[in-house]
């Protein structure tokens, strides 16, 4: 298992990637359909098929060119199975399962979270199991106790929203455009501390869920009392940020210590907010952990996770056979672990 | 036999519709596999591909293109049909010939009863249908489109030009509200893969065959217009 070549398509990014476990991540490349989904105000599934369809073969090409290598170089493929949009997921199956059969080499099909659980492991001094992992993105918000590779165990999720949904809803009724997490960040830097309140979902309960409904309830009514001038968004837009933030530190602290483990990872588009991170960076600091993060570009969807989860679940003796249906709603915790 | 007449290996999948099909022409056979699985599309393609190659003794390294039905149809299905064509031209660097599944279902009601002027039509959902009108060539090889493939509702499928054979589930689906199908009629047809093989492969002989990249559906409607 030299060189894998990784295929994500589940929402509204394509990307293709080269992973060569001797050398790492070889090449990466996402396009992203954000322009064309903007005026809709979020997703349209449609629209992302049709864009994956178009761009996936340009992709892989670029990622070969990039690395030196020829598809008939290839040892392995991994695609994103589930969970996602259906159609769009179908695209990338269809494409990556036929490409290795027709080059009959082995495939699996990925679990897009548990590649965005793996991420932290393409840099440099990966961090080694067990630990926690907080993913935080636009359809999951969720702590994760990892064992070992491949086993999971999810120790808290969100009953409602999740985080990133949370943001770009939040950028919505800020009059903000879509996707709203990097918009909100921005605003929120020119916001002044606690010039409003906001609850902090379900901290001052014991467990180990979220929930962001509320918050988002809350930003409304916070917006519809305000004279609806920038200073005042801008202030919202600060105490929301910090509300998330607050929230996800507390949780992540308490299963830090409920786990005994000793190593927090976070991945997933929000994993990209710099005030979340500078938080967790100091309480890291203060409570004697470290906490690991995946560069900014492979936090949010991209294929280097899925080819390096490819290859770990490869070498691993995972095989797909040649039945690709895709799992739009899979769950992290029906993941078969590999057999030691 | 000189090498450059004869015919070329190809590869044929449709899976725009409730059928699911794949055929392998080589040697002047065609091998093919056939399965009406709604939704079972993803399970049965492989497979069934991995079996005709086999029974009609192809490998990877002979094929000389593979032909595929670019729709209209279901838009997860045509991606289907699609997105495999593009990864089987990419893994065995051969070109791609991209035919309207409609015309599988003129050149498979042509195959079965001979006729000569077929109106094919198939159910688009939300009150409309898809069509396209095909009549023999003059000089006999194949049949030919007669005006561009269209979208809406059953009237709009154009009447008159003389008697035809109606072709594909949309007869079903709009049995009084079509044009009458003085010829005859098969209202339970199906695209099949083994028919995009004679426009395959003049459309490949006519220098049509295309990169991976442009192995694109054609949808005949546009993604939001609902
Ligand atoms: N700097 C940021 N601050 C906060 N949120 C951010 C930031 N950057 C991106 N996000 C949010 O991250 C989300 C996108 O992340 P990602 O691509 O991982 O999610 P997804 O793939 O849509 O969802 P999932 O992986 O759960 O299926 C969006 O909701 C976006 O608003
Ligand atoms: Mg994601």
């Amino acid at each position: 298992m030299n060189l894998i070549l990784g295929i994500e398509t589940s929402c509204d990014e394509t990307a293709a990637a080269l992973y060569c476990p001797r050398d790492g991540l070889l090449a990466h490349a996402v396009f992203s359909q954000v322009a064309e989904h903007a005026p809709y105000g979020g997703v349209v599934p449609e629209l992302a098929s049709r864009d994956h369809v178009r761009k996936l073969t340009p992709l892989v090409r670029r990622v070969a060119a990039e690395s030196g290598v020829a598809l008939s170089d290839l040892d392995g493929v991994g695609w994103t199975r589930g969970p996602g949009l259906p159609g769009a997921l179908m695209v990338g199956a269809a494409f990556g399962r036929t490409l290795a059969w027709g080059l009959g080499i082995p495939s699996v099909g990925v679990h897009h979270m548990e590649a965005h659980l793996l991420a932290p492991m393409l840099e440099p001094d990966p961090p080694e199991p067990p630990f926690v992992a907080l993913l935080v993105s636009g359809g999951h918000t969720m702590l994760v106790q990892v064992a070992a590779f491949g086993r999971y165990r999810v120790l808290g999720e969100s009953v409602d929203d999740a985080a990133g949904e949370a943001f770009d809803k939040t950028a919505r009724l800020l009059g903000l455009d879509y996707p709203g997490g990097p918009a909100v960040a921005r605003l929120a830097a020119e916001g002044r501390p606690s010039a409003v309140t906001l609850p902090r979902p379900m901290t001052t309960k014991p467990g180990l869920d979220f929930s962001f409904s509320g918050l988002k309830t809350a930003v409304l009514h916070a917006v519809q009392e305000s004279d609806g001038g920038p200073g005042s968004r801008a202030d919202i837009a600060h105490e929301f940020q910090e509300a998330v933030v607050d929230t996800l530190v507390i949780k992540s602290r308490r299963a830090l210590d409920r786990t005994g483990c000793r190593r927090l990872i976070v991945a997933g588009g929000v994993g990209a907010n710099a005030r979340l991170r500078e938080r967790l960076t100091e309480e890291a600091a203060e409570r004697g952990f470290t906490v690991h993060y995946p560069r900014l570009e492979l936090c949010t969807d991209n294929a280097a996770m899925v080819a390096y989860t490819g290859y770990r679940r490869l070498a691993a003796g995972f095989r797909d056979d040649m039945d690709f249906s895709v799992r739009p709603r899979w769950q992290l915790s029906e993941l078969a672990p590999p057999v030691v | 036999m000189s090498d450059h007449k004869k015919p070329p290996v190809l590869i044929a999948l449709e899976t725009a519709t409730e059928g699911c099909s794949v055929a392998v022409a080589a040697a002047g056979t065609v091998v093919e596999r056939a399965d009406e699985t709604p939704r079972g599309h993803t399970a049965r393609l492989l497979p069934m591909l991995t079996e005709a190659m086999a029974e009609a003794g192809v490998t990877p390294g002979d094929v000389d293109a593979v032909v595929f039905g670019r729709g209209p149809g279901a838009f997860t299905g045509v991606r289907l049909a699609a997105s495999a064509a593009q990864a089987l031209c990419l893994a065995w660097s051969v070109p791609a010939v991209g035919v309207s599944t409609l015309a599988a279902l003129a050149y498979g009601a042509h195959r079965r009863t001979g006729a000569d002027r077929i109106i094919a039509v198939l159910d688009a959902r939300m009150d409309e249908a898809y069509w396209g009108r095909y009549r023999s060539a003059p000089n006999g090889a194949g049949l030919t489109l007669m005006e561009e493939e269209r979208v809406g509702t059953p009237e709009e499928v154009p009447r008159g030009g003389g008697d035809w054979f109606g072709a594909g589930r949309g007869f079903a689906a709009f049995p009084e509200r079509l044009p009458p199908a003085a010829l005859g009629c098969d209202p339970d047809a199906l695209p099949l893969a083994r028919d995009l093989i004679p426009p395959g492969a003049v459309a490949l002989q006519a220098g049509e065959g295309v990169d991976a990249a442009a192995a694109l559906p054609l949808y005949l409607r546009s993604a939001v217009h609902y």
